[in-house]
């Protein structure tokens, strides 16, 4: 497997020829969130990645939907642009509801 | 612990004077509790220390599957066998995730297999031990990861996030363990003169290599600094095995049985227990691959390994094939 | 018509608890992690359904027994399980050749069984549907995947195939025990179910790239209890050493 620089956590896996490649597992739980990422595995293709996924991390009822992702296939933001990509939105405070100062008789917002 | 002999490769604990930048930098972040991640700067000492820790933690789990899995198919009920088989089940995916944190860091599972196979990497010593009575599935549970849970606990604040993330899980699903293995034993222990007998011959057996899961004393334990500082190690080897014996003497008082060790005294002044060390030769025969199961638990490891070799070549080729085929008829 | 419908149950529950046994053994040493993680989840859907069978098993024969003395106080003569899951492990591919044969079988089968005159019978039969259909999913994808693979991996499964068939036909032999229970509407003729097996199997041998074998040939003994293998008795002899070796002591 060809080692990619802009993937996930698991870039650097340099994992040999015969080796079941690296997937990344996002689950769904009972309650309607988003997909959340819950770790990773490996396995032969998508497929089987699935049934793996469904084996290993959802022994304990924990999912009703699985995504599974190659983990060459994510391309990922780099620690060096952690500044440039988040600060921006750091003093953004108007974004957050907390910043809007109102009176108690105006009831819950 | 679970990683009981890993050399730090960094020599001494540097001052921040002898730190470059990059690495004073580093030790800042680790210090204000920032988390580490794997595309982050880190020493190259950091990265190897982890590899062998997260490494031997894996193996160590993979391995510690062997002992039990030794009574699954002699269990003494359904609800047991269930009970047992669910246990080491989540010994293989606690295997699982701790070898996923350690690929994040540049080693695939196959690396870290062939070192387990070639005994380039340890596990923990524990697991060289037999288990030879039904009890003995009490006393892994209740000593066993009982002592594995006091080094886990703290690991969820580790500095390095994939392996914090990966001990947030194996506690979460660990939880359920250590009561498996104790009610075991408080079953065994309130029954037949036989089954108590059973009993007292696990915890005889099971003490002093439930101690030594905590590695040498502290004293003896010359690379706990550096790793101390990195936040990989969170607590000293002496203070969980202090841990340990206070809270679990109290538990086998409960349970009726007798810990084997005559100078077991409750010390006012100190506020705990004062204990007999276990046999460090011994740990380091065991360690060094004259344990009583050394050769039977890695000859099991690299023959499940060789014989599914055909298994992981045939689904790949398969994999592959379909793919092909999947392409062509584009 | 009592005893028959408790034959009848023994055949299920000692189905599931012969096979779930046999699963449990790859605990630790399956080809990969995510293998045996699976495998494990399989042996824990039979055991957990083994549960249920064999309960109603021992309410239904009314002689105070529970499914653990069912389970561990029986000699191999008096178990009812089919030959199939009883054999040996051996690699890999055996072991899911063998789950596939049954998983082929007990999908049709459950499904049917939910339709029981018996409401107990549908409730076990409803619930294990559901896992006997992702063990379904999974073991005919590995035969395919086995099948396709490498030329080793062809070699070996059909090898397992050939092994395994002449003790998968069993199931099909109608007996009087079954014939009973079809007219009560308990259960379905087995040999009702033949041609839904059969389609799988075709199919999935076909994607997998084995031959089945024309040969019709099948050994039985296990489902009557009449001649088992010679396996059974040291997996019994295994899997009862503690409630065999003291008696009356509780675990």
């Amino acid at each position: 497997m060809s080692k990619k620089t802009d993937s996930t956590e698991n870039a650097h896996n340099t994992s040999g020829q015969d080796e079941w490649p690296l997937w990344e597992i996002f689950i769904r739980g009972q309650h309607g969130m988003s997909h959340r990422h819950v770790g990773s595995l490996h396995a032969a293709d998508s497929e089987h990645a699935i049934k793996n996924a469904r084996d290993v991390y959802t022994r304990r009822n924990e999912g009703v939907s699985i995504w599974v992702v190659r983990a060459s296939d994510i391309a990922a933001s780099s620690p060096s642009d952690k500044g440039p990509l988040f600060d921006p939105s750091r003093d953004k405070i108007y974004r957050h509801p907390t910043f809007y100062d109102l009176p108690d008789e105006a009831g819950n917002m | 612990m679970y990683a009981q002999m890993v050399k730090s490769t960094g020599k001494a604990l540097l001052s921040r004077e002898e730190m470059s930048p990059q690495e004073r930098a580093f030790q800042d972040r680790i210090d204000q509790g920032e988390k580490i991640e794997p595309k982050d700067w880190m020493p190259e000492g950091y990265r190897k220390n982890l590899i062998r820790q997260i490494g031997q933690h894996a193996h160590s789990e993979i391995v510690g599957q062997l002992p039990e899995g030794n009574w699954i198919t002699r269990a003494p009920t359904l609800e047991r066998k269930a009970n047992l088989l669910a246990k080491v089940q989540d010994e293989a995916g606690h295997g699982l995730y701790l070898y996923c944190a350690a690929e994040t860091l540049g080693v695939s599972r196959d690396q870290l297999f062939e070192m387990l196979h070639t005994g380039k990497m340890k596990y923990s010593s524990i697991f060289n031990y037999p288990t030879l009575t039904w009890a003995d599935m009490g006393a892994v549970g209740w000593l066993v990861d009982g002592a594995a849970i006091m080094n886990q606990v703290p690991l969820q604040r580790t500095s390095y996030g994939p392996y914090a993330r990966a001990m947030v899980r194996i506690c979460k699903e660990e939880s359920f363990h250590q009561r498996q293995g104790f009610q075991i034993m408080l079953t065994m222990a309130n029954g037949t003169e036989d089954q108590k007998r059973m009993a007292q011959d696990a915890l005889n057996r099971f003490w002093y290599p439930a101690l030594m899961m905590f590695g040498p004393s502290d004293k003896d334990s010359v690379h706990s600094a550096q790793s101390m500082a990195w936040k990989i190690k969170m607590n000293t080897n002496d203070e969980l095995r202090q841990k340990f014996v206070d809270e679990t003497v109290p538990q086998a008082e409960f349970l009726g049985l007798t810990v084997p060790d005559e100078h077991l005294t409750w010390n006012e002044d100190t506020g705990h227990y004062d204990y007999s060390e276990p046999d460090w030769n011994e740990f380091f025969d065991v360690i060094s691959g004259n344990g009583p199961c050394n050769t039977e638990r890695l000859e099991a490891r690299k023959m499940a390994w060789d014989d599914g070799a055909w298994v992981r070549e045939g689904m790949l080729a398969h994999a592959r094939k379909s793919q092909a085929r999947k392409a062509a008829a584009e | 018509m009592t005893e028959a419908l408790f034959e009848f149950l023994l055949r299920q529950g000692d189905n599931s608890l012969v096979l779930g046994h046999r699963v449990s053994e790859w605990c630790g040493v399956a080809p990969a992690l995510e293998e045996d993680i699976a495998l494990a989840n399989t042996a824990l859907d039979l055991i957990g359904q083994t549960r249920l069978w064999l309960e109603y098993a021992a309410e239904v024969e009314g002689k105070g027994r529970s499914a653990d003395d069912l389970a561990f106080l029986r000699d191999a003569y008096d178990f009812r399980n089919m030959l199939l899951v009883e054999l040996p492990n051996k690699d890999f591919g055996q072991t899911l050749m063998r789950q596939f044969l049954f998983d082929a079988f007990q999908v049709p089968w459950l499904t049917a069984l939910k339709s029981s005159s018996d409401q107990h019978i549908a409730d076990i039969a409803s619930k294990s549907l559901q896992e006997a259909l992702y063990h379904l999913e999974r073991s005919r994808d590995t035969v395919i995947a086995l099948g396709d693979g490498t030329k080793e991996s062809n070699a070996r499964m059909q090898e397992a195939l050939d092994r395994l068939w002449p003790y998968a036909g069993e199931v099909f032999r109608d007996d009087e025990i079954d014939i009973a229970m079809a007219k009560k509407h308990i259960a379905p003729r087995p040999s009702e179910i033949r041609q839904t097996w059969d389609a799988t199997l075709k199919e999935t041998f076909e994607a997998a790239y084995l031959t089945l074998s024309e040969d019709r040939f099948a050994h039985s003994g296990g489902r009557t209890g009449q001649r088992h293998t010679e396996h059974l008795g040291h997996m019994l002899a295994t899997m009862q050493v503690l409630q065999r070796s003291y008696p009356g002591a509780t675990w």
